[in-house]
């Protein structure tokens, strides 16, 4: 061994060559860059929320949560829309959650792994996958132009317009249900696979059937996963605007200033009013709309999600605290 | 012991209680409620077979309802101009024929797409890296819930910001007196086509940057799926053998989660394709073919979104409009179907 590749005799023989301080030095300034690409998504978000909602502290009250809105939007609160985003929310979940539970269970449960599973499992990927706009045209094209004038040869009375479905709550709920169900799937099949096989075999052992193992034993101990799931179904379903656009959603519909015309404004066959088409209309369609009004319906749409994404995330934090297996 | 004693002596020594027969106990309502659950059992059973097929109904549906508007246009429509054209007149006034060229759109969504991926695919990686590799403890936890809020907004909050902040610093930043150096430079690297600058806040690359925002959550949250499967002997192998924390990453994770991470990047892709109401606000809303980087431009999405309230239900405009959806369909199914067997194989192959 020459004398040339020893360390130099001077001080510490295991000090790091200048091979190996480069190669350091690069795990350093990499780390670096990839800290900075964390920081390059969260630093301006910070900032762009903070400017939302300073521009919008004029006007955030409880007041302006509580009062309709007035002159296109231009003045008074958010009540009308906020209310029909929750009937919203509410009607979609009613038709998604039964479904997708019952689909995730098929999957996870019963089907075996063939081809149809296989093939199950695609279609999910790419619903999942279709974008919003299509959703809204199918949503159109099947529940506005095919399924409401089949109600209506049914129940409408065809000399009163008042018994006429228009598009409105039911086809828009319909249309965010679709969208909603491969979240919904996804979300209860993980929560139904991270219940251990052991706990179905100790079951069934017992002389169980497979529904009955499903429903004592399986479900029970996946709650807390699915819970998790349909909350962030339910945050996905008030920001939407593209499906509702055609189906249903309006600018502008008349809600009763008090009384309990107030807290139930809506029904199922007449348009409603929601917060992301409100916001989506009052920021680019009305002229000398104040800045005001758009930061203060922005910031509200914000605030409500993140508050329904804390939960969810709450929830799951507790939850992995208490998990006994 | 039992078995010795005669049965009447065995149950006069106590050894065994009178067999009989006693009604179960329990509460009633809720023993009742249990059986007839029970008893629903094949029904249910009926009902769940019927919902595992909701995903294919759900989108075998989707398909024939969009053909089926669309269909009365698809023989009228003149394809190959539909394709290589870029004047859309939707509605033929005084002097215009109508017309329905589609190419501005379809390269507004791909310049659009093409911007975001650019600015997201780095960003989503880099911050998937260090997530999964590096971070650890409460600042890994903190950036998790971050970005998993950052997915939560809405689209049409995105579209604001894109129109309300974004915009306006676009426009600050590419702008310039016209005839100084600043604008010749622009001009020169095609950052803007008119000879101040940005001519709007609201174009081609707020709009990408707007959705890469958008689509980087996405990436970043499937890539480190993808860098968690990598099983934890392969790190330790690598370490063993002397590489250092980077070095592991580059030669030894980027190989063994490749296809993972292309699958998140074609993901990210087709949600950005699909993007609607965000380039609706964002993008500037024009049709034509872009030259520069702010030059306003407009997409298949926007433009079904914009259009449809004033389509007549059965004539050419609308059925025209479907006709885009049914692209835009095709395009991000495609992706998807793609992005899933590329993560399938990766499954089949370490497995």
């Amino acid at each position: 061994m020459s004398l040339a590749t020893l360390a130099p005799s001077t001080g510490n023989p295991f000090a790091p060559s200048d091979f190996e301080r480069r190669k350091l030095r690069a795990v350093t300034r990499n780390k670096w860059i990839m800290f900075a690409c964390c920081a390059v998504l969260i630093i301006p978000l910070l900032l762009i929320l903070t400017h939302i909602f300073v521009q919008a502290a004029p006007v955030l009250s409880l007041d302006y949560l509580w009062e309709n809105p007035s002159n296109k939007g231009k003045s008074g609160g958010l009540w009308a829309p906020l209310i029909g985003t929750i009937y919203l929310v509410v009607g979609s979940l009613l038709i998604v959650t039964p479904i997708g539970i019952f689909a995730a269970i098929y999957l996870n449960e019963y089907a075996k792994d063939g081809w149809i599973n296989r093939i199950i499992g695609i279609t999910v990927t790419s619903l999942a996958g279709v974008p919003s706009i299509v959703h809204a045209l199918f949503g159109l094209g099947a529940f506005v132009l095919v399924l409401l004038p089949g109600i209506n040869s049914i129940v409408a009375d065809p000399k009163d317009p008042d018994t006429l479905w228009q598009a409105g709550l039911l086809t828009a709920s319909l249309t965010i249900a679709v969208m909603n169900l491969p979240v919904v799937i996804t979300s209860t099949r993980e929560a139904l696979g991270a219940v251990p096989l052991a706990f179905r075999e100790a079951c069934w052992n017992l002389g169980a059937t497979r529904w009955q193992t499903i429903r004592t034993i399986v479900l029970p101990n996946s709650l807390g996963g699915i819970l998790t799931g349909i909350i962030l179904v339910v945050s996905r379903a008030a920001g939407e605007t593209a499906p509702i656009l055609f189906t249903g959603a309006t600018f502008f519909k008349f809600v009763a200033d008090s009384g309990m015309d107030k807290v139930f404004p809506y029904n199922l066959r007449e348009p409603f009013m929601a917060m992301s088409m409100h916001l989506n209309i009052i920021s680019n369609q009305i002229s000398q709309m104040p800045d005001k009004m758009k930061f203060g319906s922005a910031a509200v749409l914000i605030a409500l999600i993140l508050v329904i994404n804390s939960f969810s995330i709450v929830l799951r934090v507790w939850l992995r605290a208490r998990k006994r297996w | 012991m039992s078995k010795l004693v005669a049965p009447h002596r065995a149950k006069e020594a106590g050894y065994i209680s009178t067999p009989q027969m006693t009604k179960p106990r329990g509460s009633g309502p809720s023993r009742a409620r249990f059986q007839l659950l029970d008893r629903l059992e094949k029904p249910i059973e009926w009902l769940i077979r019927a919902c595992g097929w909701s995903s294919i109904i759900g989108i075998a549906a989707i398909f024939i309802f969009i053909l089926k508007e669309a269909a009365p246009m698809v023989p009228k429509l003149d394809w190959i101009y539909f394709f290589t054209n870029s004047r859309w007149i939707p509605a033929p006034g005084s002097g215009n024929e109508a017309s329905f060229g589609a190419l501005a759109l379809i390269t507004g969504t791909f310049a659009v797409t093409g911007i975001s991926l650019l600015l997201a695919v780095p960003i989503g990686l880099g911050a998937a890296v260090y997530i999964s590799e590096f971070a650890q403890g409460k600042v890994k936890e903190t950036l998790k819930i971050v970005i998993e809020l950052l997915a939560a907004i809405p689209s049409i909050v995105w579209g604001f910001i894109g129109l309300m902040v974004l915009g306006p610093i676009v426009k600050g930043v590419f702008s310039a007196p016209v005839g100084s150096p600043w604008a010749h430079t622009m001009q020169f690297l095609h950052l803007s086509s008119g000879d101040a600058g940005a001519a709007q806040g609201t174009n081609l690359l707020t709009g990408g940057i707007i959705l890469a925002l958008m689509s980087v959550p996405l990436i970043v949250s499937l890539s480190e799926d993808a860098l968690r499967a990598v099983p934890d002997t392969f790190r330790e192998a690598s370490l063993a053998l002397g590489a250092n924390q980077w070095e592991t990453v580059r030669r030894v994770l980027f190989p063994a989660a490749r296809n993972g991470l292309l699958a998140a990047c074609m993901l990210g892709m087709g949600r950005a394709v699909g993007e609607t109401m965000a380039v609706l606000l964002a993008t500037g809303h024009s049709n034509r073919i872009p030259h520069a980087l702010t030059d306003p431009v407009r997409t298949m999405t926007a433009t079904i979104a914009a259009e449809m309230g004033e389509a007549v239900h059965g004539d050419a405009h609308y059925g025209v409009l479907f006709i885009l959806g049914i692209v835009l369909f095709v395009v991000t199914c495609s992706i998807n179907v793609a992005a899933d067997l590329i993560i399938k194989g990766v499954k089949g192959k370490t497995s």
